[in-house]
């Protein structure tokens, strides 16, 4: 059996003690770190997203094939620093100033992991400017807001006009989710995606990076 | 006061409350502050909305401590005053209705995963439920709600913490279920089949759903229980999906409505009806109105 099949197998199944076997094994066959990564662990987790939006499988599937995702990658990621590969794009992710509800935004930052991105999550109630601090720090490519509540939707309004000031804007993207969120209410403040839920938010970041 | 359960043997329909979060926020919560923190601050407005629940006719009002666990509380550094929270939680509900409703514990999710999934021994949160409901259960609940929930082990071990502590303090257990294309499930997977078995089987004394649902999809999961249960069943609806009007969210389901579709509900022979996300003392009223002319 192809190693790197296994990967994505095990990993499908939430076993991360095979997952993190199976990578050192591949690494001994001397297949290529970013291959590792794309068929096996990347891969199984794509299975694992779709498998969720359809509800063929629970939020506890995906729980357990992230943590064994994390085994996987806590192998590669020093081989992709050695090397000097940019691993992933880094999405910065939280809820807006004066929002406290994070269960969405949790969820997203889940999936998000999952799929292979680097997620920072500043949690709840995130002022503007700290989205934009956190994203220049650390060069991420998008900027994920959720809101629950509609009074706090202004902020996400906000962060988009603070990124144009600063001449981000295109640079750093920006999606919007949350109950009350709609993609006019996206379009309307300048966003550059809106995710219906956590499934289709990963999806729209992916298309943000140009990696569909 | 009759006891609450004999009521509910009796075949008597009984009315819960309405949205608590709401009322709070329209009274000045502020964003960014957890609700049960207005049990320490505001105390005379979780009154008078106990009061306006009670005006409207609920037969139980809950109290403000939905997130008044450790491990919740913890998201705010909290957690020292679990006790207080939850035992003013309950006083200003007594004020309010002075024997004249019963008054129900509220306990929402931890907001943290058991293992495997999470990180979360079961041990620690069995003693995170046993925390809170012993506070309720000092304070002199007449009941447990444990609610919202859509791990069935967490809200196992919620059930069995109230049962250890105080055996006879009837406990109403409700999940909040999703429509798939497959059914009704939680986000963690479990289908109604499986909430009426396990929940029993924790030694729930009332089990059903709330949130989560407008009443036609609530009609369509109390009709599911009741395949599986002959347990007595509480549905506490939202007043349907929110929907942004411009900067104010709209919860669609008027009074009205929710009270003319609420009337499946006692033909499916659901014991309790009250409301969740959305509903306000109007909603209440009606679902009064709609189950007292049930009578005649």
């Amino acid at each position: 059996m192809d190693t790197v099949h296994n990967i994505s197998v095990s990993l499908q199944s939430g076993d991360y003690e095979r997952v993190s076997a199976f990578t050192k094994q591949a690494l001994e066959k001397n297949i290529p770190p970013k291959e590792i990564l794309d068929r096996g662990l990347i891969s199984g987790m794509n299975i694992v997203g779709e498998k969720y939006k359809t509800h063929e499988i629970f939020l506890p599937d995906v729980l357990l094939a992230a943590k064994a995702m994390y085994a996987g990658m806590d192998i590669l990621k020093p081989l992709f620093i050695e090397e000097g590969i940019p691993t992933m794009s880094t999405v910065v992710i939280g809820s807006v100033q004066g929002d406290l509800h994070d269960i969405g935004k949790n969820l997203v930052g889940i999936m998000l992991k999952g799929a292979g991105f680097e997620v920072i999550d500043l949690g709840n109630n995130v002022a503007p400017e700290k989205f934009i601090e956190t994203a220049k720090t650390h060069h991420a490519s998008v900027i994920a807001m959720s809101a629950l509540l509609t009074t706090t939707m202004p902020v996400m309004k906000r962060v988009v006009e603070l990124l144009r000031r600063e001449r981000l804007k295109g640079k750093i993207k920006t999606i919007i989710g949350g109950a009350p969120v709609t993609e006019a209410f996206a379009r309307e403040i300048g966003a550059d995606a809106y995710g219906y839920d956590s499934a289709h938010a990963v999806d729209a970041v992916k298309r943000l990076v140009g990696r569909t | 006061m009759k006891k609450f359960l004999e009521r509910i043997e009796d075949g008597e329909v009984l009315v819960g409350d309405g949205a608590m979060g709401t009322m709070l926020m329209e009274r000045g919560l502020k964003p960014g502050d957890p609700p049960e923190s207005f049990n320490l601050t505001h105390p005379e407005i979780v009154q008078e909305i106990a009061s306006l629940y009670l005006d409207a006719g609920a037969d139980i009002i809950q109290t403000n401590t939905f997130g008044g666990s450790p491990l919740k509380l913890s998201f705010y550094g909290f957690e020292g005053k679990t006790e207080e929270i939850n035992r003013n939680g309950v006083r200003a509900v007594r004020v309010a209705i002075n024997d004249r409703a019963y008054i129900s514990g509220s306990c929402g999710p931890s907001g943290k995963f058991l293992k495997p999934y999470g990180d979360i021994e079961p041990d620690e949160m069995y003693r995170n439920f046993e925390r809170q409901v012993r506070a309720l259960i000092d304070a002199s609940v007449d009941i447990i709600c444990i609610e919202t929930m859509t791990d069935l082990h967490e809200i196992t071990l919620a059930i069995e913490a109230t049962k250890t502590i105080s055996p006879d303090t009837p406990v109403m257990a409700t999940m909040t279920f999703d429509a798939t294309p497959r059914g009704f499930y939680t986000i963690m997977g479990v289908s109604i089949k499986d909430a009426s078995r396990g929940l029993e089987r924790a030694g729930a004394n009332i089990i059903g759903s709330n949130c989560g649902n407008g009443i036609e999809n609530m009609i369509k999961i109390a009709k599911e229980f009741k395949q599986y249960t002959d347990l007595p069943i509480v549905i506490q609806s939202n007043a349907g999906i929110p929907e942004i009007h411009g900067t104010t969210t709209i919860y669609p389901e008027t009074p009205d409505f929710t009270a003319k579709k609420a009337r499946d509900l006692l033909s499916i022979g659901v014991s309790i009806i009250g409301g969740c996300c959305g509903t306000t003392p109007e909603h209440i009223k009606a679902l009064r109105a709609m189950v007292d002319a049930s009578h005649t």
